[in-house]
C-alpha cells in the first residue's frame, strides 16, 4: 500500500515486531498476523555482510520502520554529521515506510553513552530539539516521528509538561509523533501522574505509530514504585488496558511489540502480536 | 539550578559522585536511586556489549573478572560512536596495560582476533573471482601477479597460539593449546567469518600479498615448510580473492 | 630465484591448487561463528530491572581490586615467545606480574 502523499509503502494498521535475527526463518515462512517490522538504524550501518543482506530480503516482504537509537536529538552539542550522513544513506538505500527517533540524548563530548537520557522541558531544550529535528528532516528528505521517553525522574528546570513539549516540537518542525504506551505507563507510575490523563493530553492526531513493550518493577529508596523500561518480558495487563483506552481515541494505528532483552522464541512473540491484533480489531468495531 | 549534560555525564560515569542537583521524583524529593537507573543502564548495557563482543576473553578470565574489568574499560573508553558494532576497539591496548590480567600476556592478541571477526562480519561484500580466470594469466607473467583481497579478510599475527586458544574456548574443538606462534586468517566465504590457520610459513607471505606486493616479492618472505599450492587453494576456495592485476 | 623461475613455480602451484578446488570446497568444515552475529547490537531498552549494577565504584589500582582471572585460562600454560617465560592463570603466577 502506498501512502498517498509520499508515494512510499505505508505502515499498515496491523501488529509489527522489533526484528531480531533469531526470528528470521519464522518471519519468512509464516509471520502470522505480523504485517511489518521495525529495525534499529544503527545495526544496519556496517559496510555489508549478513545484516544488510537480511534487511534487503525482509524489505521485499514487509514494510519496514527504521527506528534510530543513537542520534542524540536532545544533546547539547551539535548532531554528529557523520551519523546524520549514515542515516541519510540508510534511508536512501532502504526507502523505509517510516523513520523515527527518541526525545532523549545519548552522546556528550563525542562519547556515546548507549542509553536514552532525560531532558528538562523548557524553552531552551525546545529550541535545541527543534533545530536538530529540522536538520535531520532536511538531511533525510522526509518527516520523522518523535517518541515519548520513559522517565525515572523529573527536572526542576522543566516548565512545560511532556505532552505540551511534544506538541510544540511537532508544531514547529512538522514532525509526527510515536506514542509508546508502555513508556507512558512507566513514566506516569514513576512520577505519579495519570497515564490516561497523559494520553488524553497527547496530540493524538499526529501519532503515526504506537509502541508496546515489557517493563521491570523496582522501588526507590522511599519505597515508591520504580518501573524500568527493560523490553525484556510480556506487556502487562494495565498497559494493554491503556492501549485500549488509546485506540478508542485514535482508531487503529501501526502497533509495534518491542522485545529487546531476553528475546523469547518466536511463538511467545507471536502471541504478543496476536494480542495486539485483537486490540486493533476491537478498536475498529 | 539545572544540571547540564557535562555534569550529568560525569555523575553517570562515576558512582562516587552524588546525583546531580535539580533532579526530582514525582513528589519533589531529590532523585537518588532514580538517577542510579541511568548509571545502571549505561554500565550494564556497555558491559553486555563487551561480553557479546569478546566471548573468548570472557571465558578465559571468567565471568566475574570480565564484568569487573568491563567496568574499568567502559569508564576509560566509553563508545566514541553510536555504532555499537564497533565498540571495544581499544580492548587490545587496554589489556596490554591492565595489571590484574598481566599474567595472561596472550589476551591482547585474542582480543584482536575477536575484533577481527566482528569487523569481518560487517565488512563490505565483494564478489570473488572465478578461480579459473587466473589460469588465463601467461605462466611467464605469474611473478608479477598481485591479488586483490575481499574487505572481510583480515590477518591476525601473534607470538601465541591464538587460533588454538580461540577454538578451544568457542566450542570449535581442538586440544589444549601448546606454546607456539600462530597466525589467524579471518575468512568470510559468505556471511559467517571464521579464523583459519594459513599453514606453516604462510603468515609473512600473506601479509605481503594483502599489502599489495606481487607474488614474486611475497614469496621472498616465505618461512620454512611454506606450501604455495595449499595457500592458493585456501584463498581461492573461500572467496578471498576478488580480483588481480599484473605488474608491468 | 629469478622472476622467470618464480613464475614457473607459481604457475605450477596454481595448477595444483585449481585441480584441488572442487574437492576442497566440499570438504570444507562449516564452523559456525556464534556470537559474532549478535555482538554489538544497538537497542532502545533499559538494562535489567536493578538499579545497583552501575553504582559500584571501580578502582583497580587501589586496594579495591581483589579479583584474579578465574576462567579457562587456568587450564592453559602458554609460553611467551618473546621472553620464553611460562605463564598460566594461577594465582601464584599472577601475583608476580601485579604492580607493587
Amino acid at each position: 500500500m502506498l501512502d498517498a502523499t509520499t508515494q512510499r509503502p505505508a505502515l499498515p494498521h496491523t501488529p509489527g515486531v522489533g526484528y531480531k535475527a533469531q526470528h528470521y526463518s519464522a518471519l519468512i515462512s509464516d509471520p502470522g498476523c505480523v504485517g511489518w517490522l521495525e529495525v534499529h538504524a544503527e545495526n544496519y550501518m556496517g559496510q555489508g555482510g549478513r545484516p544488510l543482506a537480511q534487511l534487503r530480503h525482509l524489505s521485499e516482504r514487509f514494510p519496514i520502520s527504521v527506528h534510530g537509537v543513537g542520534l542524540s536529538i536532545g544533546g547539547e552539542g551539535r548532531l554528529d554529521p557523520e551519523h546524520l550522513a549514515r542515516l541519510a544513506h540508510l534511508v536512501d538505500w532502504l526507502n523505509p515506510a517510516s523513520f523515527s527517533e527518541h526525545l532523549a540524548w545519548s552522546t556528550h563530548d563525542s562519547h556515546f553513552l548507549n542509553d536514552l537520557l532525560p531532558l528538562p522541558y523548557n524553552a531552551a531544550t525546545l529550541a535545541r530539539v527543534c533545530d536538530h529535528i529540522d536538520e535531520l528532516q532536511e538531511t533525510i528528505g522526509r518527516k520523522m516521528l518523535l517518541e515519548n521517553p520513559s522517565s525515572y525522574l523529573a527536572f526542576e528546570a522543566s516548565d512545560m509538561t511532556e505532552t505540551e513539549f511534544l506538541r510544540a516540537v511537532s508544531d514547529r518542525t512538522g514532525c509526527g509523533l510515536l506514542l509508546d504506551v508502555n513508556n507512558v505507563f512507566v513514566s506516569a507510575t514513576n512520577l505519579g501522574y495519570s497515564p490516561q490523563g497523559y494520553i488524553e493530553a497527547y496530540p493524538l492526531d499526529r501519532v503515526g505509530e504506537i509502541h508496546l513493550g515489557g517493563h521491570d518493577e523496582d522501588q526507590d529508596e522511599h519505597g515508591a514504585p520504580l518501573l524500568i523500561d527493560s523490553h525484556g518480558r510480556e506487556v502487562v495487563d494495565p498497559v494493554w488496558a491503556l492501549l485500549d483506552h488509546t485506540l478508542a481515541l485514535t482508531g487503529p494505528r501501526p502497533l509495534l511489540i518491542e522485545w529487546d532483552t531476553d528475546v523469547p522464541d518466536w511463538p511467545v512473540l507471536e502471541a504478543e502480536a496476536g494480542r495486539a491484533h485483537a486490540a486493533l480489531g476491537a478498536a475498529v468495531s | 539550578m539545572m544540571p547540564g549534560q557535562t555534569e550529568f555525564t560525569a555523575a553517570l560515569m562515576d558512582a562516587s559522585r552524588p546525583a546531580p542537583q535539580g533532579l526530582r521524583d514525582g513528589r519533589g524529593r531529590q532523585a537518588g536511586k532514580r538517577f542510579d537507573v541511568y548509571r545502571n543502564n549505561v554500565a550494564v548495557s556497555l558491559t553486555e556489549a563487551l561480553e557479546a563482543g569478546f566471548p573468548v576473553i570472557r571465558k578465559l578470565v571468567g565471568d566475574e573478572f570480565f564484568r569487573a574489568m568491563a567496568g574499568v574499560f567502559l569508564r576509560a573508553h566509553p563508545p566514541a560512536s553510536p555504532l555499537m558494532m564497533h565498540y571495544g576497539a581499544e580492548m587490545p591496548a587496554f589489556l596490554e596495560d591492565f595489571g590484574p590480567a598481566g599474567g595472561l600476556p596472550y589476551l591482547p592478541d585474542v582480543a584482536r582476533l575477536e575484533l577481527a571477526l566482528r569487523r569481518s562480519y560487517h565488512a563490505a561484500d565483494a564478489a570473488p573471482i572465478d578461480p579459473a580466470s587466473l589460469a588465463a594469466v601467461p605462466p611467464v607473467a605469474m611473478a608479477g601477479l598481485r591479488l586483490h583481497f575481499a574487505p572481510a579478510v583480515i590477518l591476525v599475527t601473534s607470538s601465541f597460539p591464538i587460533l588454538d586458544i580461540w577454538r578451544v574456548n568457542s566450542g570449535a574443538g581442538g586440544g589444549a593449546p601448546r606454546p607456539k606462534e600462530q597466525t589467524a586468517l579471518v575468512l568470510r566465504p559468505e556471511f559467517d567469518p571464521r579464523p583459519v590457520d594459513p599453514g606453516p610459513g604462510a603468515a609473512p607471505v600473506l601479509a605481503a600479498l594483502i599489502e599489495g606486493a606481487t607474488l614474486a616479492a611475497s614469496l621472498d618472505r616465505a618461512g620454512p615448510e611454506f606450501d604455495l599450492p595449499a595457500l592458493l587453494g585456501l584463498l581461492l576456495s573461500n572467496g578471498v580473492i576478488t580480483g588481480f592485476d599484473l605488474e608491468d | 630465484m629469478s622472476n622467470h623461475s618464480k613464475s614457473l613455480v607459481i604457475a605450477a602451484s596454481l595448477a595444483t591448487a585449481l585441480s584441488g578446488l572442487a574437492h576442497t570446497a566440499t570438504a570444507q568444515e562449516q564452523e559456525k561463528c556464534f556470537g559474532v552475529s549478535l555482538a554489538g547490537e544497538n537497542d532502545c531498552a533499559a538494562g535489567p530491572g536493578t538499579t545497583c549494577a552501575g553504582t559500584s565504584t571501580v578502582d583497580y589500582q587501589g586496594n579495591a581490586w581483589t579479583l584474579v582471572p578465574a576462567g579457562t585460562c587456568e587450564e592453559m600454560t602458554i609460553t611467551d615467545a618473546s621472553d620464553g617465560v611460562e605463564r598460566m592463570g594461577s594465582l601464584e603466577e599472577l601475583d608476580r606480574d601485579l604492580p607493587g
